[in-house]
Formats: C-alpha cells, sequence, structure tokens
C-alpha cells in the first residue's frame, strides 16, 4: 500500500516539476520577445498557455484524489499541499508571460526608449534567475536556498520603481512616447507580479521543508 | 508550569511480564479534561503502559511495576491503595464490548449496587443520565428489563461506558473501544468521547489514526516499550519531531 502511494507521490512531484519548466520556458520565451521584438515567438508564448493551464488541472485533480483516498499526514501531506498551492502561482506565473507576449505584440510600431528596454530587459533577468532557481530549491527542497531567492525579490522591486519612474519623465517630455511607456510600466508590473509567485512559491518550499508557513519579503513596509 | 495542573503524572514506569520488559521507563503526564490517544504498532507497550493506570496489570501473575503513577498527586502503587475505590476513579473500557448477564439496568446500576446505594429513585437517575451521556439512552429507554446481551455491539459498548460513567469516575481508559465496531457506532462512540472530555480526563488506545488525529488533544507514539514522542495532536499529525512518529503516522511500517 505505502509503496503504491509513494509512487503516487513521486509521480506527483514529477508533474509538477514539469509544469514549472513549462512555466519558465514561458517566461523565457516571452522575455525574449519583449526584448528582440519577435512578435512570433511572443505568439508561441500565448498559444501554449493552455497546456500549462491543462498541466494545474491535472495537478489539482491528482492532489484532490490522493487527499481522499489515502488520508496522507505529515510530510506526505505538505508533500501535497506544496504541489497543491504553488501550481496554482506556477499558473498565474504562466498568465503574465503571455500578457507580456500580448504587450510584445501590440508594442510594434510604437515609438521606443532604448534605455528603458534595457531596464527591461535587465529586470527581466532577474526574474528569469529566480523563477529557474526556485525550481532548482522544490526538487532539492532546499529551504535555506528558497530563503534566499525571496529576498532577491527586492532587486526586482527596485527595477520596477525604476522603470515607471522614467516612463513617467519620458512621457512628460514627448507625448508621442505615451503609448509604448505604458506598455514599458505594464511590463514591468508583470515582471514584478512574477517576482512575487516565485516568492510565494518559496514560502512553500519552506513550508514542504520544515513545516512552518511563512511570509518571506512581505510588500507591507513598502 | 505546576505539577498540580496534571490529574495523572507517570514517572519512568517500567513493567516486567516475568523477566520481559514491556515498559522501558515511561514518563508521561496527563491533564484533566483532555483526550489523549495512545498509538504505535502491536506489542509497543501502549496497553500495558493504559492498563497501569488503573493497576488492571496487578491481574496478571508475575507483573513487576516500578516507577511512580501518581493521581491527583497519590501514589496508586502505595500499598494504602484500596484498588477497588482506584478503579471506580479511574474506569476502563475494553475492546470486546462485555456487559453482564444481567438486564441492561443492572448492569449500569452495578457499581451502584455494590457500593450499597438503596434509593431506588437516585439510582433511576443516575443510570438514566449515565445512558444519556453514553449516547445510548433513546436506544434502550424502552427496554431496560432486557438483557444486555441482547443489543448491538455499538449498544453493549455504549452501555459498557455507561456502567463506567455511573460511579462517576475521574478518568476514563479506553482499549480500542471502536475495533470491534461498525463505522457508525464507531462515529457515535467518538461524538460521545468529545462530549464526556467536559467531565472526564480520557486515555484511549487506538490503532485507527484517523481515530486518534480527530478525536485527541494530545497523542502519545510508543514503540517497542518506549515514549517515543508525546505532544499536541495537531502537531503530531502535521510535523512531528522523531522520524519513527513519523513513519508510523504515514503507514511506513505498523
Amino acid at each position: 500500500m505505502r509503496k503504491m502511494f509513494e509512487e503516487e507521490l513521486q509521480e506527483l512531484h514529477a508533474r509538477f516539476s514539469e509544469m514549472g519548466m513549462m512555466v519558465n520556458e514561458a517566461i523565457l520565451k516571452s522575455v525574449k520577445a519583449f526584448v528582440n521584438h519577435d512578435k512570433v515567438l511572443a505568439q508561441e508564448v500565448i498559444d501554449h498557455d493552455h497546456l500549462i493551464n491543462e498541466y494545474e488541472l491535472k495537478l489539482e485533480k491528482k492532489s484532490f484524489e490522493l487527499i481522499a483516498l489515502q488520508q496522507p499526514v505529515s510530510t506526505d501531506l505538505r508533500i501535497i499541499v506544496t504541489v497543491l498551492k504553488a501550481s496554482s502561482d506556477l499558473e498565474r506565473m504562466g498568465d503574465h508571460a503571455v500578457s507580456i507576449a500580448k504587450s510584445t505584440i501590440r508594442v510594434k510600431g510604437n515609438k521606443r526608449v532604448p534605455e528603458i528596454e534595457e531596464q527591461i530587459a535587465e529586470m527581466a533577468n532577474i526574474v528569469k534567475t529566480m523563477s529557474d532557481d526556485v525550481l532548482d530549491a522544490y526538487l532539492k527542497n532546499d529551504s535555506a536556498k528558497a530563503k534566499k531567492i525571496a529576498f532577491t525579490d527586492d532587486e526586482v522591486d527596485q527595477h520596477f520603481k525604476k522603470i515607471y519612474s522614467q516612463c513617467v519623465e519620458e512621457m512628460k517630455n514627448d507625448t508621442d512616447i505615451v503609448e509604448g511607456a505604458t506598455d514599458y510600466m505594464m511590463v514591468a508590473s508583470y515582471l514584478e507580479r512574477v517576482g512575487d509567485y516565485v516568492t510565494n512559491i518559496c514560502e512553500w518550499i519552506v513550508y514542504l521543508d520544515t513545516g512552518k508557513i511563512s511570509e518571506l519579503n512581505s510588500n507591507l513596509d513598502e | 508550569m505546576t505539577e498540580q495542573n496534571f490529574i495523572i503524572e507517570s514517572k519512568d514506569v517500567h513493567l516486567y511480564y516475568g523477566k520481559k520488559e514491556a515498559l522501558k521507563g515511561v514518563s508521561l503526564d496527563f491533564m484533566p479534561k483532555e483526550i489523549t490517544a495512545l498509538i504505535g504498532p502491536s506489542g509497543c507497550g501502549k496497553s500495558t503502559y493504559l492498563r497501569t493506570l488503573n493497576r488492571m496489570n496487578d491481574l496478571i501473575p508475575d507483573v513487576t511495576v516500578t516507577g511512580t503513577i501518581k493521581l491527583n498527586g497519590k501514589d496508586i502503587y502505595s500499598p494504602k491503595m484500596d484498588t477497588v475505590a482506584l478503579r471506580k476513579e479511574v474506569g476502563m473500557v475494553f475492546q470486546q464490548p462485555n456487559p453482564f448477564p444481567f438486564s441492561i439496568y443492572d448492569n449500569v446500576a452495578y457499581g451502584l449496587n455494590i457500593s450499597g446505594m438503596k434509593d431506588k429513585q437516585k439510582m433511576d437517575e443516575i443510570v438514566e443520565k449515565s445512558l444519556r451521556r453514553a449516547a445510548v439512552w433513546d436506544d434502550v429507554k424502552d427496554k431496560l428489563n432486557k438483557s444486555a446481551l441482547s443489543l448491538s455491539g455499538g449498544q453493549q459498548q455504549r452501555v459498557c461506558i455507561a456502567r463506567v460513567l455511573a460511579v462517576e469516575p475521574e478518568v476514563i481508559l479506553l482499549d480500542e473501544p471502536t475495533s470491534a465496531l461498525d463505522p457508525i457506532s464507531s462515529a457515535k462512540i467518538e461524538s460521545m468521547l468529545v462530549e464526556l472530555k467536559e467531565r472526564y480526563t480520557i486515555v484511549i488506545v487506538t490503532h485507527n489514526m484517523q481515530q486518534a488525529s480527530r478525536i485527541s488533544d494530545k497523542t502519545a507514539f510508543f514503540l517497542q516499550g518506549d515514549l517515543i514522542e508525546m505532544g499536541q495532536t495537531r502537531k503530531i499529525f502535521t510535523n512531528p519531531k522523531e522520524q519513527a512518529t513519523e513513519d508510523y503516522i504515514s503507514g511506513r511500517f505498523g
């Protein structure tokens, strides 16, 4: 009995990791498409999003089943709860990748500001690294690493603020830039949200490892 | 933390069946009006420990108990202890319902009769109150003079609990009280125990993990004669300290 249950838990873990990799790929592609003004790649992100959503549904269904049929406790329960909660965060991250991709498609033809695009590329790089690292921390069940990742979210927030005020300045100087800069602001805020979801997943990794539900890098004091 | 908070305090309890050491120094205290579940694989000593709490092991030949067990601060293994009085204070319910081959009424009134109660009206009141608290009154109120043996297993077990309640114990010990019962009867006994907790201290041995997690405030995990871990049930079942506890509650052994 126990062996069967363990195989099912292992399976759940593997499917969650796959979903994580798909989401990371979506973020990577949406960022790459934005930086390179690649409309085709952006469309690909949009077209593939339904696969991520289906993964989430499958993971949810399997988790409910395991809870109902196996009545898991302690570590077993935490494994399932982590997948259940973190898969929703992953799914939302996928949605933001789609939003970035949509902005990429819209941004075509707008007047550009290369300095701001550079800033966004830099911010995107940090977010991408965070989402790669968080999957690694999950696979290794490494709560120390998860805490460290959550901490880098501060950098993301700082970039967001900088991009925001830069956009406002540019818009004051040149009204032709309003449409493009509004998109920049939106993309930056999507990236900022992705950073927040990564932080959430970090919290679930800490829970998985230690059993403690914690708030890492709270936004309250901002 | 003052000591008088505990209703039962046990310290370094060893128990030997002949030369075999069945309990290897168990120290465990119980808060009044709480349900404590004792869990662990067969042969771990949990039932043996439960029976030390009202000296039920005295009835087995060649048993030696060392260490101290105090009920309300009084050593229950002192030579001065009256075991009959002790077992009224600390009542016990067993795995198999064991009603006497008397009427339902006489089963519940048994303890009152042997303690010499003559007041019939008072006895009626106590019998009814006990059967009500044991959640079996509605089942039996019209057939109090029928043999208790004519009842279903679940009803018999609740009559046995009423028999314990009639002598107003402080502590109720239950040794796998639902393992011979169907799920509905078990559920009735579980909800009854949670209600009884308002008045009594309850210690229950169970092999049913979900039962322990549903009804108990504290859980103690035994393994091979040792107490491995004791704590809040919600902690034991979500994040126990010891790996052995984790393995047992997750069904990795036992």
